[in-house]
């Protein structure tokens, strides 16, 4: 598969702050890529120079195979930035088709693309009403919606969630799936990682404005995995004691090894075969990516950050 | 280009379209008919009648000193100080004696403050009563002195310019209400326009909206939509203005009868005399119409109103991308006050120029003042109502016109800069130093 976007040694450094430092890295088409990264980690400043708002001072966009070009490519890219909003005084209806012409549809296309997708997410009634007559939940999906509706190649939603209940975070969760099947790309930045766990392909940690992490879900959890594991034991075992591991916690026949280095868990159910206590259950525990997320920025000391001049 | 335009159409409809908007175009002219009316109506019903009673112990004044509409003297017996308000009267003026031609005081007393132009009237009349026993004194006889009063009005100044071979009349009061009128128009409308630009941009920076667009389009793009669309919306309020007052205009001369129009007419056809001789008189009310209508003719029109659409539209534009970056880098009204004064203050001060500019249209002050681009649209438009190239030489004008085009593209270029930096910083109040640092720093 070929890539939609590659950065190639990004760099965008403000008066103060190094917001992007010599970053790299590359999002297949069609996946749903998360960007993740503690506040003021140079987030906004990444996307905004993929979305062509910022200029970088070095370093290489290539869009969908081309040196990105922002006067055209901007078309393809819908963001949605965390900072967002609409007029409050204008309609629903000619909001959605002023934004969606001013990415480039005509008017009867927009017009089409607009009664699409307010039917699909029954938004019909919302035409004529303003903005300031609608819940924030409400405002939220019209945003959603007027990101998407030129059907954009990338699709970069910064913190989608925010604001909207389960019922509705859901149904746009449905349609970001919906959206990269059909063949766009989602890069979805946020702090909430359990979201991040659930949606995501492949992801992106930045800290200090330097990319710290780089993969597929499955492969960072298994490159930080502690060789924990889980054991369900009928009864309760009097003291545990193994070269093999340690125990970690134990909560009557619930039990958290850690595997020593040189064993393999066969030794594990091996020690418990030998106490003649039947094992109901033993699985691995990988860490979760909150973990993995706290564990590496608190080891960056982000919070110096904003004081750290620019030599 | 293509979204420049849809920018300024949404700019431009959605000011269109509102309620105050169309009840402001319609209203203000209307305003303006009630408030000249209204004043008019008032300072002639207004004037109530001041009965003065006069003690004149030399009997001097009896028989010539004049009531006039508003002003009634009468020369009661025992009528002092003491009860003249009981006797019906509003004032009591005591006439001192005299000692020969030396300026004496003459004491008027009255219960509240007459007035200045009530007080001033008195002493013209108190005074032209002495100039004619004076005179008399003098061994005129009232018939000559009424005759010579009668036939000496005939002198009426007509001031020619003379350029090259070419004699145009000239009106000085007229240019300097054109010169005054238009400067303050100008003046309301680029504050009234300017510091609606600032809070479209205010809006669009609070409400967050500001960061989905320019992911659209470049912010330089935005702002320059929404700066040409409410200029468009201003040009769009005079030409109404221009229509309704014109049309109030046409209006109004059906109400004139008919035979008044014809003299008119007669008058305009022979340059301000009746036709036949002088056997012929035109009426009170057509000799007024027929001045008013010369008067405005003297004006040279399209220059005025040409210069005037140039003058607000560079105005405009000059001070308009000013109040854009301001409104980029505030976040709500209170903090843009500080921001907002050195901006406003040149258009103040242009203001106070511009009323000096009007009665001395040539001073080096005036003349510069309608040059640098801070200040021309407003001067200027004071000094062309005198005539150009009359009192405003070719050199001048182009010199102005060229500032200010250079001048607006400076400001919208600079303000661009800032604009760019300040329409997606939030949460941080930004002075003017930053601001000019984000101006001339490099990309």
């Amino acid at each position: 598969m070929s890539n939609i976007l590659e950065l190639h040694n990004l760099k965008k450094y403000f008066a103060t702050q190094k917001a992007v430092d010599d970053t790299s890295f590359n999002i297949e088409k069609g996946s749903i890529f998360g960007l993740l990264g503690p506040n003021g980690a140079g987030k906004t400043t990444l996307l905004r120079m993929i979305t062509g708002i910022f200029y970088p001072d070095s370093g290489e966009i290539i869009f969908d195979g081309k040196r990105f070009d922002p006067q055209n490519d901007i078309v393809k890219i819908g963001y949605m930035p965390e900072e967002r909003g609409l007029y409050k005084k204008m309609k629903i209806g000619e909001q959605a088709l002023y934004l969606a012409q001013l990415k480039g549809l005509s008017k009867s296309e927009a017009m089409e693309k607009i009664k699409f997708w307010f039917t699909r997410l029954e938004m019909q009634s919302w035409w004529n009403k303003k903005l300031e007559d609608l819940s924030k939940g409400m405002s939220q999906k019209l945003q959603f919606v007027i990101t998407v509706l030129h059907e954009p190649k990338l699709i970069i939603l910064d913190e989608p969630f925010s604001g909207l209940d389960p019922v509705n975070a859901n149904l746009i969760k449905d349609e970001i799936y919906g959206l990269a099947q059909r063949g766009s790309t989602i890069i979805f930045s946020t702090h909430r990682m359990e979201q991040v766990e659930e949606i995501c392909d492949h992801i992106v940690l930045v800290n200090l404005g330097k990319k710290i992490l780089d993969g597929t879900v499955s492969k960072i959890k298994q490159d930080f995995k502690e060789n924990k594991f889980g054991i369900q034991l009928d009864g309760v075992p009097g003291s545990v004691n193994s070269p093999a591991f340690e125990l970690v916690d134990q909560k009557a026949g619930q039990l958290t090894v850690k595997i020593n280095e040189g064993f393999r868990s066969n030794d594990v159910l091996q020690y418990f075969i030998q106490q003649n206590i039947n094992v109901a259950g033993f699985n691995e525990i990988l860490p979760s990516l909150n973990d993995i997320f706290i564990k590496l920025v608190e080891g960056t000391h982000s919070t110096t950050r904003s004081f750290q001049k620019v030599s | 280009m293509n979204k420049i335009s849809l920018v300024i159409q949404r700019e431009y409809l959605t000011r269109v379209r509102n309620k105050t908007f169309i009840l402001t175009t319609l209203l203000t002219p209307l305003l303006f008919v009630v408030f000249i009316a209204g004043s008019t109506y008032l300072s002639l019903k207004g004037k109530s009648v001041l009965k003065i009673a006069v003690i004149d112990d030399n009997n001097y004044f009896k028989n010539n000193l004049k009531s006039s509409g508003d002003i009634q003297f009468e020369f009661p017996n025992a009528v002092d100080t003491s009860n003249y308000e009981n006797k019906g009267y509003s004032a009591v003026l005591m006439i001192p004696k005299f000692e020969g031609t030396k300026k004496t005081d003459y004491i008027l007393r009255s219960p509240k403050s007459i007035g200045f132009e009530a007080t001033e009237s008195i002493e013209n009349k108190i005074n032209a009563s002495i100039e004619e026993n004076m005179l008399q004194e003098a061994g005129i006889t009232r018939a000559q002195l009424d005759s010579i009063h009668s036939q000496s009005k005939f002198a009426q100044l007509k001031s020619l310019k003379q350029q090259g071979n070419e004699v145009k009349e000239s009106n000085d009061t007229i240019a300097a209400v054109i010169g005054y009128a238009s400067g303050f128009l100008i003046y309301l409308t680029m504050f009234l326009y300017g510091v609606m630009v600032m809070r479209g941009v205010m809006e669009e920076k609070t409400n967050r909206i500001a960061e989905v667009i320019v992911s659209s389009i470049k912010p330089f793009q935005l702002m320059l939509g929404k700066i040409i669309g409410i200029g468009a919306v201003g040009l769009t309020q005079f030409l109404m203005w221009i229509v309704m007052i014109v049309g109030l205009l046409m209006a109004a001369q059906i109400f004139i009868p008919h035979d008044v129009l014809q003299q008119v007419q007669a008058l305009q056809q022979h340059n301000g005399t009746m036709p036949g001789g002088g056997m012929m008189q035109a009426s009170e009310k057509a000799q007024w119409i027929y001045d008013k209508s010369h008067m405005l003719g003297t004006a040279n029109w399209p220059v005025i109103i040409g210069l005037f659409l140039f003058y607000f539209v560079g105005g405009y534009l000059f001070y308009s991308a000013l109040f854009a970056s301001i409104g980029s880098v505030v976040e709500d009204a209170g903090s843009s006050q500080s921001l907002t004064l050195p901006v406003t203050m040149p258009i103040i001060f242009s203001f106070i120029i511009m009323t000096q500019a009007v009665q001395n249209p040539g001073t080096p002050l005036a003349v510069w003042a309608s040059i640098i681009p801070f200040s021309s649209p407003i001067v200027m438009m004071a000094r062309v109502a005198y005539g150009v190239p009359g009192t405003v030489p070719y050199w001048q004008l182009f010199a102005s016109m060229i500032c200010l085009i250079g001048g607006f593209l400076f400001t919208t270029w600079l303000a661009g800069k800032i604009y760019r930096t300040g329409i997606l910083l939030y949460g941080k109040k930004s002075t003017w130093k930053e601001m000019i640092k984000w101006a001339f720093r490099k990309n």
